[in-house]
């Protein structure tokens, strides 16, 4: 890009200009929460639900007056499972919206491309959905499970029930790269073998070829941290294909959408996962919190892992504020640092201070006629994954997404 | 043993999916020489309507097979009507008028049926050769386009409206002084043009998650094969989809998936470099 005189000075006078607008101009109005999801297209399965779980705890705080007695007002943006919108709207949250706190992102690479803007506006960033793991970054906070919550405790509780020699099936980007990377390490630990591994782009639908390569390596148990409604199609086959009572299957990701409710019975029994959250838990808080989500939306019941995520978060945030008494990024980051603790759907979840990631239970999880019926719990574990590389009170100025080695 | 021969059915399923995918588009554009790029779209209206119809209860064959070609070759006969007719001869135009089409339906299917992933299972199940699974609904689209291409070659050679289309396509002016009506003509196939890609929206339908956007999937594989193939319909056809098949199936068994389809795209290029009127400008010369 060239830039001449004329140009320099025009833009320079522009953003002076937007810096000297002052940003206090809502004080005394309704607090900002931007919200940033894919609420249309092939990720709208995960979507849809957050944004539902979003209006809810908001709605919720606003009925019970607010904070610092103050209402909050929600921008929302739906991005359309475009990675491109990520940026526009985050850009058009932070410096034209002015908001005080976005919640939002999906896919990791959605929250890649949001997450130095947010950095660079100051604005304070919340991440709510399982994911890879290794974020170090004091402007953000992650409500969902890393590998070493999740895959850590699925890996051994799948191998024990089929067999060692394992075949991996991710989806191609730096979610699905990064955790088959830590289903080999884990694998590895626990005595069995990863005989083979392959990655899909999103849009991949067709995997007849890929079934019949995962048979000549004869694997015990398949993987698959799949991602989206074209990878949806794989379950579908491997069903069709007469597979299901043969090689047994786990994924990191199946579910998390509630794809359990759209694949049939036939298609979804037996297939293991891990996770904070499933509609079958039986807690008084998530009894509530399902009467409650049926009474705002007229009867619905599709929330799911990541929409409850979203809901933890977003609680977060609320007791936060609080307990900061103000709207200051950093007064906020401070009061989230003392280990601020809520109680949700999906159990007690709590800021690790040095991490920003969440302490929180999971579940070991078996389809069962479109349920996840919970087999064992796993109370509050830490995210030791990137606690073992990430020091926020020592380093508060890290800006890295660390990733395994192997 | 096993082995080979599941490879030789995914092989065989690659080439006949590509078969389908192709056979509407190289009616539309080998025949009549109007470059539809609303063909993916034809297909994802096609997949939608079989989801919707087997909603409605109806016999899933029954959707494929004959609700969803009807369906679709009637949206066609209007875009015909409304728009093609008026721009036959004009290479250009049609492009421009089709995408804009494309366009349409595919905002039309985001306000019907919403911008978001549906499906229906494969109605078939899978069966057992030695050690090996593999999916029944492969050799159902295996069948499918054989069948497909016998009754193409049957209507093309053996019956009297099929040597009047091919008449009219190469000389319409003559065809008029015979007596016969080149733009009935153009407008009946036209019409079969899209049922086939509402066919083969239909048959892929239980196989991938369908979104309105789903077409551009389709269309970039569909003019790769019909280009390749050159001016013969069904040898061109055959040959290039039988090409691209076994390249593609190849290097997704070799290394993976990804590859196979780069594979597709670099063989495509190297063989229109190699033979730029496509594969029947060469070899197959004056075969139907």
């Amino acid at each position: 890009m060239s830039l001449n005189r004329r140009d320099f000075l025009g833009r320079t006078a522009a953003l002076t200009t937007t810096a000297m607008l002052p940003t206090a101009v809502f004080a005394d109005g309704t607090i900002k929460l931007g919200s940033i999801l894919d609420a249309s297209g092939p990720f709208d399965a995960y979507g849809k639900p957050m944004d539902q779980a979003m209006r809810m705890a908001v709605s919720e705080i606003n009925e019970a007056g607010g904070l610092l007695g103050r209402q909050v007002e929600v921008t929302a943006y739906d991005t359309q499972s475009d990675m491109a919108l990520y940026s526009q709207y985050g850009q058009q949250l932070t410096r034209q919206d002015k908001v005080d706190v976005v919640h939002g992102g999906i896919l990791s690479a959605s929250r890649e491309a949001i997450r130095q803007t947010m950095r660079k506006t100051k604005t304070l960033y919340f991440y709510n959905v399982l994911y890879e793991g290794g974020v170090c970054d004091r402007n953000i906070f992650i409500n969902g499970v890393t590998p070493a919550q999740q895959v850590e405790a699925l890996v051994p509780f799948a191998m024990k029930n089929s067999g060692k020699k394992v075949y991996i099936l991710a989806a191609d980007y730096n979610y699905g790269q990064i955790t088959a990377r830590w289903i080999q390490k884990f694998v590895a630990d626990n005595g069995g073998e990863v005989v083979g591994t392959d990655f899909f782009p999103l849009d991949v639908s067709d995997f007849g070829s890929t079934i019949a390569k995962v048979q000549t390596a004869a694997p015990d148990l398949v993987i698959a941290p799949l991602v989206g409604g074209a990878h949806l199609s794989f379950f579908r086959q491997w069903a069709a294909a007469g597979m299901k009572d043969k090689i047994a299957l786990a994924s990191t990701t199946l579910g998390v959408g509630n794809e359990h409710k759209v694949l049939t019975p036939e298609e979804g029994n037996g297939i293991m996962c891990a996770y904070n959250y499933s509609q079958e838990l039986d807690t008084p808080e998530n009894a509530q919190f399902k009467e409650k989500w049926a009474a705002m939306f007229d009867g619905d019941q599709s929330m799911h892992e990541i929409a409850v995520s979203h809901y933890h978060g977003i609680k977060t945030w609320a007791e936060g504020v609080r307990k900061a008494g103000s709207l200051d990024r950093m007064a906020i980051i401070e009061a989230l640092e003392t280990g601020i603790s809520i109680m949700g759907p999906g159990g007690k979840v709590t800021v690790d201070p040095k991490t920003h990631h969440a302490v929180l239970d999971v579940h070991l999880m078996e389809m069962q006629d479109q349920q996840m019926k919970v087999i064992e719990t796993l109370p509050q574990r830490q995210p030791v994954d990137t606690q073992a590389v990430c020091d926020l009170s020592a380093n508060p100025n890290d800006n890295t997404q660390y990733e395994i080695e192997i | 043993m096993d082995l080979s021969f599941v490879i030789a059915v995914e092989v065989l399923y690659a080439v006949a999916s590509l078969v389908l995918i192709s056979a509407g588009l190289a009616v539309v554009f080998g025949m009549m020489k109007v470059i539809n790029l609303a063909h993916g779209e034809f297909m994802m209206l096609g997949g939608y309507t079989t989801i919707t119809a087997v909603g409605l209860g109806v016999n899933v064959f029954i959707a494929m097979l004959v609700i969803a070609p009807l369906v679709v070759g009637l949206i066609g006969l209007i875009v015909e009507r409304l728009v093609i007719r008026h721009l036959y001869g004009r290479l250009v135009d049609t492009m421009l008028a089709t995408w804009g089409l494309s366009l349409v339906f595919i905002g039309l299917a985001t306000m019907i049926f919403g911008n978001t992933t549906t499906g229906i299972s494969t109605p078939i199940p899978g069966f057992a050769v030695g050690d090996y699974q593999i999916s029944g609904y492969n050799f159902f689209i295996i069948v499918v386009a054989v069948v497909l291409v016998i009754a193409m070659l049957a209507v093309l050679r053996g019956t009297r409206a099929g040597l009047i289309a091919r008449g009219t396509m190469q000389r319409a002016d003559m065809a008029a002084a015979l007596g016969y009506s080149p733009d009935r003509i153009y407008m009946a196939t036209f019409f079969c043009g899209s049922a086939l890609s509402g066919l083969a929206g239909a048959v892929l339908a239980p196989l991938v998650g369908l979104v309105p956007t789903s077409g551009g999937a389709y269309i970039a594989k569909a003019f790769i094969t019909v280009i390749a193939g050159g001016p013969s319909l069904i040898a061109g056809l055959l040959s290039s989809a039988t090409s691209f098949g076994v390249v593609n199936q190849v290097f997704t068994f070799a290394i993976s998936p990804v590859i196979g389809e780069v594979a597709l795209l670099v063989a495509a290029v190297i063989l229109l470099r190699l033979m730029p009127q496509g594969i029947t400008g060469r070899f197959f010369k004056g075969k139907l």
